[in-house]
């Protein structure tokens, strides 16, 4: 596919903008650039036909399915992209004056009200854009909290082996230090190194529950008791929410607080990396030091903002990603009562139909019921026929179907890690048992074809190392003069 | 199986280590490179910088990982293979010639493994 | 009630006698009774039809300004009709990031299309695939400048106030040292920056045009923090870049900014984008998500997420950001954006911008009690002048009449001028104005 600066022709270029009404501004000399930009100069059509030729080799939820483990890829709504879409929303100024943008408020107002219903917990902010950025939020909270009660020995964050790779870091960016704790056999805390952990230097603990390996720790109230007992809070990674929403709430299991993803658990869309939203909601002791400002709703029943009064200040500008907020309380409205736990209860029941199906063939991580994703280990796959989990996850391009996670969580070998999501009809997920089964059947007997998987797709494997040996991370607009 | 060269003396964490010149060569083992898989980068101390026993000096980054290289010694880095910086693929291809660093005023070092210690270091891990 | 669960009632059935299940509540039989809840207290779910009719009641509730003189870190722009037609293009939209390369060509080749045109703006040598907005895109970047003996930051005062109060909470966490310099009409004072610098500096964030609209002297600023040993980390203004120096050739070592102007609307302070680029020396230190070009085994060129190692997933504690997801969407809105313009559409917009800006500060110049706060200053699209009148006052005198009038800020007001502000437009503010200043 040719890039926009190779379909780029002098000259070219649609009139979009009206000449100047009044007089041009002068600048100095040393006030301007030496020469424009390189940016492509391209007819309207040629625009249009090039990003159609990207979309056809790009593969979204509504393309085909897309059972990519600890993302919640469901449906994306439309109604909700028609709401987030209404000008009434997309032409608001984020410093109009309060009384102009009632409505904007009452969206994050009611948004933060449904859920924290559904978490248990008591406030929210919206301001993080993305999950990594709710744990860096919510790590604060948690150093803020020690901070006011002068408790400076409190430096370490309790994350289990099986935590994603955010949960680390962040806690290094919130000032901690991390203690990794090792799982047991299902993936969850092994309580016995919690207790030997914990101590009057421990922070809190990071914790996703259902875990990594899609199980719910049957012993979390203990875990949680351990780590305040210890002095410490308790923060939970929303990852895995969908799998319990309506069922169970984070408050309710010990939690202090909390982030969410929108993206994944209340169907946002993920647009090829984002945006996202990661709002993190907390128990009343928190919300004195939530970022400043929310939204408060007044006597007079109009909403307006305030400051907590310990803020810690700011994670971004603005409100959040607000948009975003508006497609998730169009989600959150729709389903209402019934149909959070509904969607939940339809998650864990099609990742156990199709854990089952496969069950015969491949090896699970852990063989009984899962939650809303389930964890395969090809480890004996790769022994005895040298075919990998990548070369699983590369055949099932040739499907159509995008592969579940590989390689994650850490503590499993040759993992795959497969959440078909609630949206997905009973022949979907038949259709993708019949694909990974015949996988096996060509591994056993023909490993080469598929350690060259995928076969019909744009392009084959691209070589990393290069990439990554020899960087080219823009187009090289002298070489390309050269030529 | 992995090469270990007899003549050269191993830590545990996969650094191999010889004496020349008066000076401590220091590089990665044959088994750490095929671990890590096409090393893509590598990034290594200036001279004149210390190196402390058993502290990273570098680290070393594969497509999907990245490791840090521990000093066997206490001293002051004498020379760096620069050439690593642009081509790190020399990691790969022969480990055992394309050293990291080289160390001059060697106050301390650490446990050092024979060849044959290290090989079921090796072992061990591979199982 | 909807739901978007295709199974009917019968299949349900069925899956769960496939499993030896009675019920849909056996399927939680691992969380303990003691943490299930049976019912929420949620409001009965809606027909879409319902839905679309309360959620637009909310929208309805919102006042549209049909003059925009404010900006202050959001700015109303032209949107042009194909950027919305390609970005809402559901291939796009319902993706997630491109980790399968050979299903992901169209977001991967976009990315590093938008990575070349930031680089072109910025006049920088490697861009990230963007973060969150601009004020973290400024955290990130004076953080990417410590070094184990300079570990103190200075920020221009001048910065937009959201941005350095988000610099201080990230460097806070850190316990990294925030020195903010005073602001000097307008500006920043290199005499400031120079007592500021010490050999424990690791970097400037200065931005210019600055939250004021002014534009800094920034040869020598940098020259002062380069000549402690400091980088600079320069925040800009995107559109401005279409005509302006950019921070390359001002010899700054990072770029960043608030990428909102290139096609994003205002949408209530987001989504936004977060720009980022810098000097090849740092490559390796730039957070977030890379893309890079390569060949697949039969050499057709392709592009891929590189230079991982940096990244949480494998570095986890020791990763310099945690970042994940960023604004992926936005990034290629304003790719599409900035390909549509052209580099003369682009200019032309910065140039109506400035010359509407220099139009109404004229203007109000003539009014009296409106004089300029910082006349001897170059300015892009926004200015600060006094108020004779009451500035909250005044703005809602305005928005009676439909216009969003400048930000109340110390006192005064800033005006914001896009090219969206034509001459009417202004004419119409000036004679509103003179009619409640006479009142």
């Amino acid at each position: 596919m040719k890039l926009l600066f190779e379909r780029s022709r002098p000259g070219r270029r649609e009139c979009l903008i009206p000449a100047c009404d009044v007089p041009a501004a002068s600048f100095s000399p040393s006030a301007l650039r030496a020469s424009a930009p390189r940016l492509p100069e391209i007819s309207e059509i040629d625009l249009g036909r090039h990003y159609t030729e990207l979309a056809s080799q790009t593969h979204g939820v509504n393309k085909g399915f897309y059972p990519l483990g600890s993302c919640t890829m469901k449906y994306n709504p439309r109604i909700n992209e028609e709401m987030a879409s209404l000008p009434g929303f997309t032409d608001i100024h984020p410093l109009q004056p309060a009384e102009s943008a009632q409505g904007c408020l009452e969206v994050l107002f009611e948004t933060e009200r449904l859920l924290c219903e559904i978490t248990g917990m008591d406030g929210m902010t919206f301001q993080p854009a993305a999950g990594a950025h709710g744990e860096y939020t919510g790590l604060l909270l948690i150093r803020r909290y020690h901070q006011s009660r002068n408790d400076a020995a409190r430096t370490k964050i309790i994350v289990p082996d099986s935590a994603h790779g955010t949960n680390p870091a962040s806690a290094t960016m919130a000032g901690f230090t991390v203690v990794s704790v090792p799982s047991n056999a299902k993936g969850g805390v092994d309580i016995e190194a919690l207790r030997n952990a914990v101590g009057p230097d421990t922070a809190g603990l990071m914790l996703t529950n259902p875990n990594t390996l899609g199980l719910f720790d049957e012993n979390i109230l203990e875990i949680t008791r351990i780590v305040h007992e210890a002095g410490g809070l308790c923060y939970y990674d929303g990852a895995n929410l969908n799998a319990v929403m309506g069922h169970a709430r984070p408050g309710d299991m010990g939690f202090d607080c909390v982030h969410l993803n929108l993206h994944k658990t209340f169907s946002t869309p993920h647009g090829g990396g984002g945006p996202g939203s990661g709002p993190v909601g907390c128990k009343d002791f928190l919300e004195q030091f939530l970022p400043a400002p929310r939204v408060c709703k007044k006597e007079d029943g109009s909403f307006g903002f305030a400051d907590p009064e310990h803020t810690m200040g700011r994670v971004r500008s603005f409100y959040g990603n607000f948009l975003v907020v508006v497609r998730a309380l169009t989600y959150i409205l729709t389903l209402g009562r019934e149909g959070i736990p509904e969607a939940s209860a339809m998650a864990v029941l099609n990742a156990n139909y199709l854990m089952k199906k496969l069950s015969g063939s491949y090896d699970m991580a852990y063989d009984s019921m899962c939650m809303h994703e389930f964890v395969m280990t090809l480890e004996k796959l790769k022994g005895e026929t040298g075919v990998s989990a990548m070369d699983v996850a590369k055949s099932l391009l040739d499907y159509g179907i995008h592969p579940p996670t590989m390689y994650f969580p850490l503590i499993v070998h040759e993992a795959l890690m497969v959440e078909p999501t609630e949206t997905e009809s009973p022949e979907t997920l038949d259709n993708a048992a019949e694909a990974l089964l015949a996988i096996l059947e060509k591994a056993k007997t023909d490993p080469a074809y598929l350690h060259g998987a995928p076969h019909r797709c744009p392009i084959g494997r691209p070589d990393e190392v290069r990439a990554a040996r020899t960087p080219v991370l823009r187009y090289d607009f002298a070489s390309a003069e050269n030529k | 199986m992995s090469k270990i060269p007899a003549e050269l003396q191993y830590t545990a964490s996969h650094e191999w280590i010889k004496n020349e010149d008066g000076l401590s060569v220091i590089g990665l083992t044959d088994f750490a490179q095929s671990s890590l898989g096409d090393i893509v980068f590598i990034d290594l101390p200036q001279e004149g910088d210390t190196v402390t026993m058993g502290d990273s000096f570098a680290d070393v980054e594969s497509v999907k990982a990245v490791s840090g290289v521990f000093s066997p010694v206490s001293g002051t880095v004498a020379a760096v293979n620069s050439a690593l910086i642009d081509n790190p693929a020399l990691l790969n291809e022969d480990p055992y010639g394309a050293w990291l660093i080289k160390v001059s005023d060697v106050t301390k070092t650490g446990v050092l493994l024979d060849a044959a210690a290290y090989e079921a270091v090796c072992k061990s891990e591979e199982a | 009630m909807g739901s978007y669960i295709p199974s009917t009632a019968e299949e349900r059935k069925a899956m769960l006698e496939y499993l030896g299940l009675g019920s849909m509540d056996d399927l939680f039989a691992a969380v303990p009774e003691s943490v299930r809840v049976h019912s929420l207290n949620l409001p009965e779910g809606l027909s879409e039809m319902e839905v679309s009719r309360k959620v637009r009641a909310l929208a309805d509730k919102n006042v549209r300004f049909r003059s925009v003189f404010r900006g202050a870190g959001a700015y109303r722009h032209y949107i042009p009709a194909i950027v919305k037609t390609v970005t809402s293009r559901e291939e796009f939209v319902t993706a997630y990031t491109p980790y399968q390369a050979e299903i992901s060509q169209g977001v991967l080749q976009s990315i590093f299309e938008y990575q070349t045109q930031i680089c072109e703006l910025t006049g920088m040598d490697v861009s990230n695939a963007s973060v969150y907005d601009g004020a973290v895109a400024a955290a990130e970047a004076v953080l990417m400048c410590l070094e184990r003996r300079k570990n103190g930051i200075i920020v221009a005062g001048s910065a937009d106030p959201q941005t350095i109060t988000t610099i201080r909470t990230y460097c806070e966490s850190r316990n990294v040292p925030v020195t903010v310099l005073p602001v000097k009409n307008g500006a920043t004072d290199v005499a400031d920056l120079s007592a500021a610098l010490s050999d424990t500096s690791a970097c400037l964030y200065v931005q210019s045009p600055n939250y004021y609209g002014v534009l800094e002297d920034m040869d020598a600023l940098v020259a002062a923090a380069h000549g402690a040993g400091a980088r600079v980390v320069m925040g800009a203004n995107p559109i401005s870049l279409g005509i302006l120096k950019t921070p390359g050739e001002y010899g700054a070592d990072i770029a960043t900014g608030e990428g909102q102007p290139l096609g994003m609307p205002l949408g209530f302070g987001g989504p936004y984008l977060g720009f980022m680029a810098c000097r090849k020396e740092l490559m390796r230190r730039l957070p977030g998500r890379i893309v890079g070009e390569t060949a697949d085994h039969e050499g057709r060129r392709c592009f891929v997420l590189t230079l991982q190692a940096r990244e949480q997933h494998i570095r986890r504690e020791k990763a310099s950001s945690n970042i994940c997801s960023n604004e992926a969407l936005c990034a290629m809105t304003a790719s599409v954006y900035l390909a549509a313009m052209g580099p003369q559409g682009l200019a032309r917009v910065a140039e109506n911008c400035a010359a509407h800006a220099h139009y109404l500060a004229e203007e109000l110049s003539r009014i009296p009690g409106f004089s300029l706060r910082h006349n001897d200053r170059e300015f892009f699209h926004e200015f600060l002048t006094d108020c004779p009148v009451d500035p909250e006052e005044l703005c809602s005198k305005l928005a009676e009449k439909g216009i969003l009038g400048g930000l109340p800020v110390e006192g005064g007001i800033l005006w914001c001028c896009t090219e969206l502000c034509s001459k009417n437009d202004m004419d119409e503010l000036i004679t509103a104005i003179r009619e409640v200043c006479a009142q």
